[in-house]
């Protein structure tokens, strides 16, 4: 009798962990997707995840296992982590009541266990057969994004895209700390195409509307554009790697290396302020090889962001990029810059800020757009971080943009400049053309002109000499770019036992 | 048909192609400048150059075109 009874369990989790009808294992295939299972076999170390809840969710239902979420509790280079995974072949990956409380209790697992929450995301969104019970009320789906909210910051949340993230459920990447998204089947959207034909009349591709390549590109909503599903997976597992479980903890560090090799920095930057150069090459000069794992590539690439590694501390790095846009910051730019600071702030990565930056833009289309409310995001972040904090002048760092690259006012651990440094309101030449406009348009002899223009340009850079900066104690000290990478792994393990609260209140008004 | 685009706006320094040059993906087809520096703008595509839209001196405004390709 008991054999008989155990023989029928073994069938029951055998179905349910094969998931839908083998139509749709074909579907995942032909679409180059792997099965919910084998995605949770790659994330979790040695292919292991130890314990599973709900695995019989609506098991009564015959045709729903799980209720198409998998939820399991596993590990991840070795730190426990908590997983909702969507099976798409069970309805789509759509929500019903029990796949929403089964979400909801394991959002609740990482909040208790303080561990990271990692969303796996396929899903077609909720059964509208279903709404009743699991859109509306107490615990309904509205419930896992105010849990996500409250979870923002405690511990590290992840998402990875690997089909839809429709209407209500495209919220779970938005409030992740990153989205990982692979090309040609992620996507997410409020209203699909079919929706936005109906209701305002607009024609347009799913990619068009909601790819992931759009947004890793142009919306800004995800992070990391990836190939293939192994890759999204290795990719989290990498992100996570710079990361504590819980606010409270620090990021493990590891045995340090050596940057990669190539050209030192003195011979990276150029000497003349209005030449661009690439900031990649001086990041690589400064950090362990292989350790640079960007975010927001694609994405207003006139502002560099990303975690790494120097001599094996985690750091987040933020970098104009003077080779796109002149590293200008812009609205898109000035937003990318708050939320990574945020978030290394929040897990208590030390910040590194490499300036090179001319400023905010201007002109109509950035006032239109709001770009002094958007760069206040920037510079309140700034402004709000308490994790060790260290401000390299490269070049220029020019009115505003001083202050969104962690400038002396904004409590930076340190202040330090490469002799290439010159810091003031606006470069030379606009500050000549702003103080001597009438005078220059008196002088009639071209001539004279030119002439008059270059003295007061040298005049100038005489009073924003990097040197008269120094002596007035506004920068901490000057030091040569090939000896940069030394000075910053000694300072940031001199800062480690930084400890500071930033304001006593409830919380600021966002300039949002 | 491909084009490039003015990334910000500004006043373009130099056109460094010419109508029946050929480009590659990478390659830096112009200057501007704009907020004092110099903007190289590099194509996204490979292809080759059918028409100049823009010359020195020019203001452009982000996302206009500055070269078309065939």
């Amino acid at each position: 009798m008991t054999k008989m009874l155990e023989d029928q369990l073994v069938e029951a989790v055998r179905k349910i962990e094969a998931g839908g009808a083998e139509k749709y294992h074909q579907k995942l295939k032909e679409n180059h997707k792997l099965f919910v299972r084998e995605r949770l076999r790659l994330l979790f170390d040695d292919g292991a995840y130890k314990t599973e809840d709900g695995r019989f969710a609506n098991f009564e239902a015959g045709n729903l296992p799980a209720d198409g979420v998998v939820c399991a509790i596993g590990q991840v280079n070795g730190q426990t982590v908590c997983v909702m995974a969507n099976d798409s072949t069970v309805k789509a990956g759509s929500w019903g009541a029990r796949t929403v409380e089964k979400i909801i209790r394991i959002q609740e697992t990482a909040q208790k266990l303080k561990v990271p929450m990692i969303y796996l995301v396929d899903s077609a969104g909720a059964r509208i057969t279903d709404q009743l019970e699991m859109f509306p009320n107490r615990r309904g789906a509205g419930r896992i994004f105010y849990n996500q909210v409250k979870m923002s910051g405690m511990v590290p949340q992840i998402c990875v895209l690997f089909g839809p993230s429709a209407a209500g459920g495209a919220y779970i990447p938005a409030f992740c700390d990153i989205v990982i998204m692979v090309e040609g089947n992620a996507s997410m959207y409020l209203g699909s195409p079919r929706m936005a034909e109906k209701v305002i009349g607009e024609k347009v591709s799913l990619e068009e509307m909601g790819g992931a390549r759009m947004h890793c590109t142009v919306s800004g909503c995800g992070d990391v554009l990836v190939q293939t599903e192994e890759e999204a997976i290795q990719s989290a597992r990498k992100y996570l790697s710079y990361f504590p479980s819980h606010y409270q903890n620090k990021p493990v560090k590891t045995s340090g290396k050596l940057p990669k090799e190539g050209r030192k920095i003195s011979e990276i930057v150029p000497e003349h302020q209005n030449a661009p150069f690439d900031m990649y090459e001086l990041i690589d000069a400064l950090v362990d090889e292989g350790s640079f794992f960007e975010v927001k590539k694609l994405f207003a690439s006139e502002l560099i962001t990303g975690l790494a590694r120097i001599d094996g501390r985690v750091i987040g790095i933020i970098a104009n990029q003077p080779k796109a846009k002149g590293g200008v910051l812009f609205v898109d730019s000035a937003d990318k810059g708050a939320k990574f600071i945020q978030l290394c702030d929040a897990f208590n990565i030390p910040l590194l800020f490499l300036a090179d930056v001319p400023g905010f833009m201007v002109g109509t289309k950035v006032e239109r757009a709001g770009i002094i409310r958007h760069g206040a995001k920037m510079i309140a972040a700034v402004s709000e971080a308490t994790v060790p904090k260290i401000s390299v002048i490269i070049r220029k760092a020019y009115g505003a943009g001083l202050y969104a690259m962690a400038g002396p006012a904004f409590e930076p651990d340190c202040c330090i400049a490469l002799p290439t440094a010159q810091i003031a309101v606006m470069g030379p030449e606009a500050a000549v053309n702003a103080v001597y406009s009438n005078k220059i348009q008196e002088i009639t002899d071209p001539k004279e002109r030119v002439r008059f223009v270059q003295e007061k340009q040298k005049e100038y850079k005489e009073t924003i000499d990097i040197y008269k900066l120094a002596s007035e104690l506004i920068v901490d000290d000057i030091v040569s770019g090939d000896e940069l990478r030394n000075v910053l792994i000694d300072r940031f393990a001199m800062y480690e036992s930084k400890d500071m609260r930033f304001s006593e209140r409830k919380h600021p008004v966002y300039p949002v | 048909m491909k084009h490039i685009e003015a990334t910000m706006a500004g006043t373009v320094l130099n056109i460094l192609v010419q109508e029946g040059d050929s480009v590659k993906a990478g390659d830096t087809v112009a200057l501007l400048e704009s907020m004092k520096m110099e903007i190289p703008i590099e194509s996204n595509v490979d292809g080759v150059v059918s028409e100049i839209k823009a010359g020195s001196g020019d203001f452009v405004n982000e996302g206009d075109v500055l070269i078309v390709l065939d």
